[in-house]
């Protein structure tokens, strides 16, 4: 008998017993479905390598990668924020980093109790009545608002004002195919109609500029539509509670302030809305209880319960408000105990930091002879920058000095950003790396 | 047990019933019925429509829900949603303290009553409840 596979568990002897007991009489034969070509392709891969020689190969191509210390100005919709450090040390404990909700999700109070802190947190940062757990990150739980708007509203239309996140948009137009949604970019709330849904507007907007929300809210409430605002919580330390401006549900990406992005992930979707929709709202919710009946030695103790469980889909089957049943408890932890370090007024003071810094930087930049910092109104942490070349040189230019510029935003229609890159200062961008950005700028523009 | 169907109601087999006004030959009212609500279990939502909806007999025009589960309300009769059961909204408890009275659902205005005709009598309604 042929010595068994390393990893295939059936030897020969089972496979020719297998083969016998459904009348095939080779492997052969149960594959001729597939056209021949397509069944034993050859897969050129050079010979196996040895462990140190693997180990020795990855590092050579880690090594070609740009260090993580060198000066990053990327932004757009991932930020470097200052994470204060109680929440790795808390967050990397071995009972929430390695708990996984139990399927009687009561048993564990604690995942339940973090869970209605968070969206407490969640509420009292937006404005809103109600925050389910989480969901996956900013981009579905937006995609999501658009499902709750066209079952809330019976309207089968979305439209997205246009300076939102290319990403976000593309996961509301996936989401929209599946559920027979059609999708507008609107340039203006004027080209709203009584097809609509709601109407997405993201704060600050992709360049960074901070936006007005009222008036959109009133333009979508005078067509009967909802306002969805997909806000960034860290600016929602300084800027106007969205549902104090007049929104229905509220969208965010909680992920930055629970720790840094790796490889753009894990995110944290958040998700709040209004009163009358409550049972509207996707994902998971965690209620406050008491006991009925107090122990024989003392008061009625708290619990926590995840509730309004009739909107899901293991009860209510295809008619359930969403599929999600899953959140990110752990990044919704780390978000909860940086919000609660920081307290109303750090995170306004951090906000305010992040704000003066951004514009500090931006206007030495603007100061410099070759350089222009278009400003499309009042903004937040993001701004635009014009060179003396083309966006793409520029930022070829700066990665030959060891500086990750903006993000290229050269080829989006608003005439601004035309030619531009699109920087990002915040309150965690050392100092060291604003000087070398702007000496490295300066001297770009002395050799054109 | 023995679940109560009071002999003055018109049903279907969906658990519902129907009562006719005793002042209007085209108004009714429907809610449903004990063993409905004891099935459920305790109400705690309903989802109803604004009332000048047009209902059709047979399909769903709304949705009950319980601490467990969630159903769909179906339409006895077709007709017009002419009253919806405010008190449900903050005691929806009264569709199981009271499902043949305070716990009334709504009230429609028949568009074909030859539709009634299809409905079950008490006697044939208490046939189809299971007994466990």
């Amino acid at each position: 008998m042929a010595s068994p596979h390393p990893y295939i568990p059936a030897t020969e002897a089972d496979r020719a017993r297998m083969l016998e007991r459904i009348g095939v009489d080779d492997l052969d034969a149960l594959f001729a479905d597939l056209p021949a070509a397509f069944r034993d392709p050859a897969i050129d891969l050079p010979p196996a390598l040895t462990e140190p020689e693997l180990i020795a190969l990855l590092a050579d191509r880690a090594a070609e990668n740009a260090a993580p210390s060198r000066p990053n100005f990327l932004g757009a919709g991932a930020y470097r924020r200052s994470v204060p450090s109680i929440v790795s040390h808390l967050v990397s404990r071995s009972e929430f980093a390695t708990a996984y909700t139990p399927y009687q999700p009561e048993i564990s109070q604690g995942t339940l109790q973090s869970g209605f802190e968070f969206q407490s947190v969640v509420c009292e940062l937006t404005g809103m009545d109600v925050a389910n757990v989480g969901l996956y990150d900013v981009a579905s739980a937006t995609a999501e608002a658009c499902l709750m708007a066209s079952r809330t509203t019976k309207r089968q239309a979305a439209a997205l004002l246009e300076l939102i996140h290319p990403g976000t948009a593309g996961v509301v137009n996936t989401y929209a195919r599946g559920a027979g949604l059609r999708v507008d970019v609107v340039a203006s709330p004027d080209e709203l109609s009584d097809e609509h849904a709601c109407l997405v507007v993201q704060q600050p907007d992709f360049l960074g500029t901070i936006v007005d929300l009222e008036p959109l809210a009133n333009a979508a409430h005078d067509v009967g539509a909802l306002l969805v605002a997909v806000a960034d919580p860290f600016a929602l330390g300084i800027l106007k509670a969205p549902g104090d401006a007049g929104a229905d549900i509220v969208t965010g990406e909680g992920r930055d302030l629970a720790g840094a992005p790796a490889f753009g992930g894990p995110s944290l979707g958040l998700f709040a809305a209004g009163l009358p929709y409550l049972r509207q709202i996707p994902g998971r919710i965690v209620g406050r209880t008491k006991e009925l009946h107090a122990p024989d030695d003392g008061e009625p103790r708290t619990g926590y319960v995840l509730t309004l469980q009739a909107r899901e889909q293991f009860i209510r089957r295809e008619r359930a408000t969403s599929n999600v049943s899953t959140a990110q408890a752990l990044i919704a932890l780390g978000f909860t105990i940086a919000v609660q370090a920081l307290g109303p007024q750090g995170l306004r003071q951090s906000a305010e930091l992040c704000y003066q810094r951004a514009h500090d930087a931006a206007r030495r930049i603007s100061a410099l002879p070759a350089y222009d910092v278009p400003e499309r109104g009042p903004w937040f942490q993001e701004f635009l920058v014009r060179g003396p070349m083309s966006a793409p040189e520029l930022s070829a230019a700066l990665s030959e000095r060891e500086i990750t510029g903006g993000l290229d935003v050269s080829n989006r229609l608003e005439p601004e950003a035309r030619d531009a890159l699109l920087f990002c200062v915040t309150e965690a961008t050392p100092d060291a790396h604003i000087e070398a950005l702007i000496e490295a700028l300066a001297e770009i523009g002395d050799e054109v | 047990m023995e679940y109560e169907a009071p002999d003055d109601l018109l049903y279907t087999s969906d658990h519902e019933w129907l009562r006719r006004d005793a002042d209007s030959q085209d108004e009714v009212t429907i809610g449903i019925t004990e063993f409905a609500q004891e099935q459920l279990g305790d109400v705690v939502y309903l989802e109803l429509p604004a009332e000048g909806t047009e209902l059709t007999a047979g399909a769903p025009f709304g949705e009950i829900e319980s601490a467990k589960t969630v159903a769909e309300l179906f339409a006895p009769v077709s007709g017009e949603l002419i009253g919806v059961n405010g008190e449900l909204e903050d005691r929806p408890e009264l569709v199981n303290e009271s499902p043949f009275d305070e716990g009334w659902i709504v009230r429609v205005r028949v568009s074909d009553a030859a539709e009634l005709d299809n409905l079950l009598d008490a006697d044939a309604y208490r046939a189809l409840i299971p007994e466990d």
